[in-house]
């Protein structure tokens, strides 16, 4: 226990970040040029925490494994950015936002690190303003928003259904800026593949240049990770297929705790598998669920097309279910009930994984003008991707991994475990607790880089300014480049027959079987077995063409399949000791009559923080204490 | 299906490239074009061979990683979308698909069909920002802006960054994709503070790069996946002009 | 400054310009080629001598010189530095929907240009002093040129090929000066559209009537 210190400021929560920013340590504007910060990822958290820092005259060196920043995965979120503005006039505030956000992480997550998310959003919306983001505006030309994720308020600001690329050239354009003025250098196509510690701070990293193979050493006095989520552990997810735990893992490895990892949102409407070299599942916003019915054939493996059926046999299961919201049921439990209904043998489809989702009634009562209006642009990216016209039959969706809430554990000033190594945006566990609410992803990776970091990151190197230019010929920089380069050579030299994505897709399959939406003691168990005797397999039987000295992509992707593996049977291993069900995480043994999430606070209301042990060893468990000051832990209920 | 493929194959920047054949069976309708190659891949490291290299990254036609010019059209020949969003249902039993790394000076060949497109951001880093600094940014509603005006410079914002405008062109002229920026600030009260510096520091850096001349032949436009229009070349002009 | 006046499309919009003002000279010439068609040489002869001894022409004939020069020393330069960004082109050849004849400028531009030397030699140059002839009675010489059949086939093909120049530069010309509208455009394109064929068609219908009925 002792490691896990928070740093939560005293007082009110309202007044707690105020206070925090009037007492923390500032770093002299003439000794900032002279320290150095690395940032690992250009998505909203890291473009942003980059160009942050950047302005306040920090020598940043930014780095991301694409070939352009521009292209972080924040560019493919559809839905929105929310802010507690009040702007519809309907009662919001940064009380209202926060609390809807523990609770729908159905408190587990941090009480002031999610006040604090809200109470930035507004400075969040201001600056992408400023910045040129083109959100959607009304007629008056003020800013438009829409309602969101089943919330009461209208806090969602949007630019049509790209509000993730728009954010992301936001602050790609400010990263841009500092990129010229010198402050940040870019380092693209490079990807982390170790964390250098000096007397137990964290001081750079051993990055591969993609291009060339070539492994580089960097240094810093700081290092921020802000490498997204592991959801693609799934191998099929919504994800971008190069996203990738690997970094966020080499810290861990290196002794910062990873908190929660069990906590991924599956999200319920996504364009479902359609052939087996799939490698990618697209989501369709949720918001079709406002008009759509989801139905299954009431007959099992009926292979009729779906405008066949008569009405007498179609089972619209989630009217049927839940009578009281229907279609409109949080994700989770839409989820679930689809799974069910699919490992019952009424899926759709060959693959029999699919569900109808029917916008035929709908058509009929408001015409095919009033539904081309709300959903035009998604019908037409369905009919790009499927072929198939959803205004004349229904729509094939299926739940698909989406979004990881677990992440390394961090103070409040976003410190992990490791002094000097920070973790913002999804990389980190801290805002979201057990399931995230829609459009609140943007929302805390952009807060995190602009607004929270500068301020706390300053804290740390205040003390920091005494230290000179970190010099990469120390023997730690020495010594992890050399693990590095064997661990490579190792991949190439195993001369196997199976690819990387080929082990990638069967560990996926694994995690969704036994770790996906539905979870029981007998089937992590057995996925524990399962991923090592994988994991085995893919030690003995990989085949990686090529060498290691060029652009290698088969390389990449081995590093990247090996890191899942282990973080795999943590995921696993977290899941199996949270005898419990919250948010996105559902024990089938602790369930309410009706099928509900049975929380169980008594026992379960702490942060799951592990910390890795070595190799082949357990993890060691420690557990932060949820405390809630200003709320009342209540159960979620949709009846 | 059967088709045949015939994939540039380029070792690294400085080696001689050649076209390779490649004939693969059982290509699903159903496969994305990036899922075929992901097959062809798996079958060439199974038999011990180099894998055709590319980049990719959403595979949701957003992100502007993926590029390749598929028989005579960047992004293959559906309007309107990325290479990853194409569907093998538009090609049929026997068909002969070639595959091009873009072509363009300031893009070169890095491997087989992965190209350098440092350029662009260089492009973005002369001058496509709006120089306001973290916390200085006044309160959002206080700047107010036409619906009309907002959904334009939304209408050009869209650009990916893949580069399908400087592949179409004939000239391998940037203009479309320089001008989507630009026309963005342009409409935007927020952009127009700096709007002179930022079209001249811009083209400077265009033609630095060694981009060609635009003929307002409309190929870009034709090919961009995201229906970035010619306008925004026409204003591009104007603001210039008024930069003078 | 500098850099601002040798920019790809300071340059281009020189060339823009140079065009257009080329564009309005054409109708000019074309009224005064119709007066081939009367039967006595008189009108022609003296709308001749009065374009080349009018003081105001006589610098309009520097502008117009000027402007040709800048349009194709221009048009030269950039088309270099088009091939120059893209050293290794493609085998397929490009399938993009794209304005037919803005492929083809360079080309239709060169031919264009040849025939106009030609031009200049069986007029222009005669004026000067630099060939052979009497430069108060171009109607003979135009007469007597049009009775060539091989004259005759290269005119025409040479005004078809200017049409085709003239439909892309004409709304092309517009788009580079920034001028393009919603509702306006479409009505530039028809416009050239109909110049570009009207123009042509009137320097070809004097050539054919020249030629076979005369």
């Amino acid at each position: 226990m002792g490691k896990l210190i928070s740093k939560i400021p005293d007082g009110p929560l309202a007044t707690k970040w105020t206070k925090y920013k009037a007492s923390v340590k500032l770093v002299n504007p003439a000794n900032k040029k002279k320290l150095e910060i690395i940032v690992i990822g250009t998505g909203l958290s890291g473009a942003s925490a980059s160009s942050a820092l950047g302005e306040l005259g920090y020598s940043v060196k930014t780095f991301c494994y694409q070939d352009s920043p521009r292209r972080a995965h924040s560019v493919a979120a559809q839905g929105g950015i929310n802010a507690a503005k009040n702007y519809q006039n309907d009662g919001d505030s940064t009380f209202r936002l926060f609390y809807d956000m523990i609770k729908g992480g159905d408190f587990r997550a941090r009480e002031a690190n999610v006040y604090r998310a809200a109470e930035v959003s507004n400075q969040v919306i201001d600056h992408f303003t400023a910045l040129g983001v083109p959100f959607a505006r009304d007629y008056g030309g003020t800013l438009d928003t829409r309602s969101f994720g089943g919330v009461q308020v209208s806090r969602t600001f949007y630019s049509k259904g790209q509000t993730g690329q728009q954010c992301l050239l936001g602050v790609y354009s400010s990263l841009n800026r500092q990129i010229k003025k010198g402050n940040v250098t870019m380092y693209p196509r490079r990807e982390m593949l170790d964390l250098v510690l000096i007397e137990g701070k964290a001081r750079g990293i051993i990055a591969r240049n993609l291009l060339t193979g070539e492994i580089e050493r960097h240094a810093a006095h700081a290092v921020v990770l802000a490498t997204g989520g592991y959801g693609t552990i799934y191998f099929l997810s919504t994800l971008a297929v190069n996203s990738n735990a690997s970094a966020a893992w080499k810290a861990h490895k290196k002794g910062a705790f990873f908190a929660n990892p069990s906590f991924v949102q599956i999200h319920p409407t996504c364009v479902p598998q359609l052939n087996e070299f799939q490698s990618k599942l697209t989501l369709m916003s949720e918001s079709l669920r406002n008009d759509g019915r989801v139905w299954v054939p009431k007959t099992k493996g009926d292979s009729r097309p779906a405008n066949d059926i008569p009405e007498e046999e179609r089972d619209y299961f989630l009217e049927r279910r839940y009578p009281a919201f229907g279609n409109l049921v949080p994700r989770d439990v839409a989820s679930r009930a689809a799974k069910e209904r699919c490992d019952a043998g009424f899926g759709i489809g060959e693959t029999g994984l699919a569900v109808n989702l029917d916008f035929r009634d709908s058509i009929k009562k408001q015409g095919k003008e009033a539904i081309e209006n709300k959903y035009g642009n998604l019908f037409d990216m369905y009919k790009t991707i499927t072929g198939i016209d959803s205004y004349e039959e229904p729509m094939r969706i299926y739940p698909a991994g989406h979004y990881t809430m677990g992440g390394l554990w961090v103070d409040y000033e976003l410190m992990t475990t490791i002094p000097g190594l920070y973790a913002i945006g999804e990389s980190n566990f801290s805002d979201h607790g057990a399931n995230r609410l829609g459009a609140s992803s943007l929302m805390q990776a952009s807060g995190d880089g602009y607004f929270i970091l500068p301020n706390t990151i300053s804290n740390y190197l205040a003390d920091e300014i005494r230290v000179p230019k970190i010099p990469t010929d120390k023997p730690e920089f020495a010594e992890a480049e050399k693990t590095v380069i064997e661990r490579l050579n190792k991949f190439i030299s195993i001369k196997g027959r199976k690819t990387a994505a080929s082990f990638h897709k069967r560990l996926g399959k694994i995690m969704w079987d036994y770790c996906g939406m539905v979870r029981n003691e007998e089937g992590l168990n057995k996925a524990l077995i399962l991923i090592k005797d994988l994991r085995d397999e893919f030690w003995r039987d990989l085949n990686i063409p090529g060498e290691f000295a060029e652009l290698n992509q088969e390389l990449e992707k081995a590093g990247r399949v090996a890191d899942y593996f282990e973080l795999a049977e943590l995921l696993v291993t977290d899941a199996l000791n949270r005898k419990e069900s919250c948010g996105a995480h559902f024990r089938e043994e602790y369930q309410t009559p009706e099928g509900e999430a049975l929380r169980n606070d008594e026992e379960f209301a702490y942060v799951a923080v592990w910390e890795y042990a070595g190799e082949g060893n357990p993890h060691n468990l420690h557990k932060e204490e949820l405390k809630f000051e200003e709320v009342e832990m209540k159960v979620r209920s949709y009846k | 299906m059967k088709l045949t493929l015939k994939i540039w194959r380029q070792k690294n920047p400085k080696a001689k490239g050649n076209f390779e054949t490649y004939i693969m069976d059982n290509v699903s309708p159903k496969m994305a074009f990036l899922e075929m190659l992901d097959a062809l891949n798996k079958k060439l490291i199974e038999e011990h061979k180099d894998p055709v290299a590319f980049d990719n990254d959403c595979r949701e036609g957003i992100c502007g990683s993926c590029g390749m010019y598929i028989n005579g059209h960047p992004h293959g020949p559906v309007p309107a979308i990325t290479t990853c969003s194409l569907s093998m249902r538009y090609f049929k039993e026997g068909d002969t698909i070639w595959v091009e790394p873009w072509r363009a000076k300031p893009f070169p060949v890095i491997k087989d069909l992965i190209v350098d497109r440092s350029a662009f951001d260089k492009i973005q880093i002369a001058g496509g920002f709006i120089s306001v600094n973290t916390g200085a940014a006044p309160e959002a509603n206080s700047i107010l802006i036409q619906k009309k005006k907002s959904d334009d410079a939304f209408d050009s914002a869209i650009c990916i960054g893949c580069g399908a405008c400087v592949a179409a062109c004939k000239n391998a002229s940037a203009m479309l994709f320089v001008s989507a920026k630009i026309s963005q600030f342009a409409l935007l009260p927020q952009g127009r503070v700096e709007a002179r510096e930022r079209v001249r520091t811009m083209v400077e850096k265009m033609d630095e790069l060694g981009f060609g001349n635009c003929s307002n032949t409309g190929a870009c436009e034709a090919e961009c996946p995201k229906e970035i229009k010619l306008v925004n070349i026409a204003r591009l002009y104007r603001e210039y002009y008024k930069a003078f | 400054m500098s850099k601002v006046l040798f920019s790809s499309i300071t340059k281009k919009f020189v060339m823009a310009l140079a065009g257009l003002f080329l564009l309005t000279f054409l109708p000019l010439h074309l009224i005064i080629n119709l007066m081939l068609l009367k039967s006595e040489p008189g009108p022609f002869n003296s709308a001749a001598h009065f374009m080349a001894t009018f003081p105001l022409i006589k610098i309009m004939e520097i502008v117009l010189f000027g402007a040709i020069l800048i349009h194709i020393s221009w048009g030269i330069y950039l088309q270099i530095q088009n091939w120059f960004a893209r050293p290794v082109g493609y085998v397929r050849y490009n399938k993009s929907e794209t304005s037919f004849f803005s492929r083809f400028m360079i080309w239709t531009g060169a031919i264009i240009l040849t025939f106009l030397i030609l031009h200049w030699f069986n007029f222009y140059f005669i004026k000067l002093g630099i060939v052979k002839g009497n430069p108060e009675d171009f109607y003979s010489v135009a007469h007597s040129l049009f009775k060539i059949p091989a004259y005759d086939i290269i005119y025409l093909t040479c005004f078809a090929l200017l049409g085709f120049h003239l439909y892309h530069a004409f709304y092309s010309a517009f788009q580079t000066i920034g001028l393009n509208h919603r509702i306006w455009s479409p009505v530039v394109k028809l416009v050239a559209l109909v110049y570009a064929i009207i123009l042509p068609a009137g320097f070809a219908f004097i050539s054919v009537t020249l030629w076979l009925f005369r």
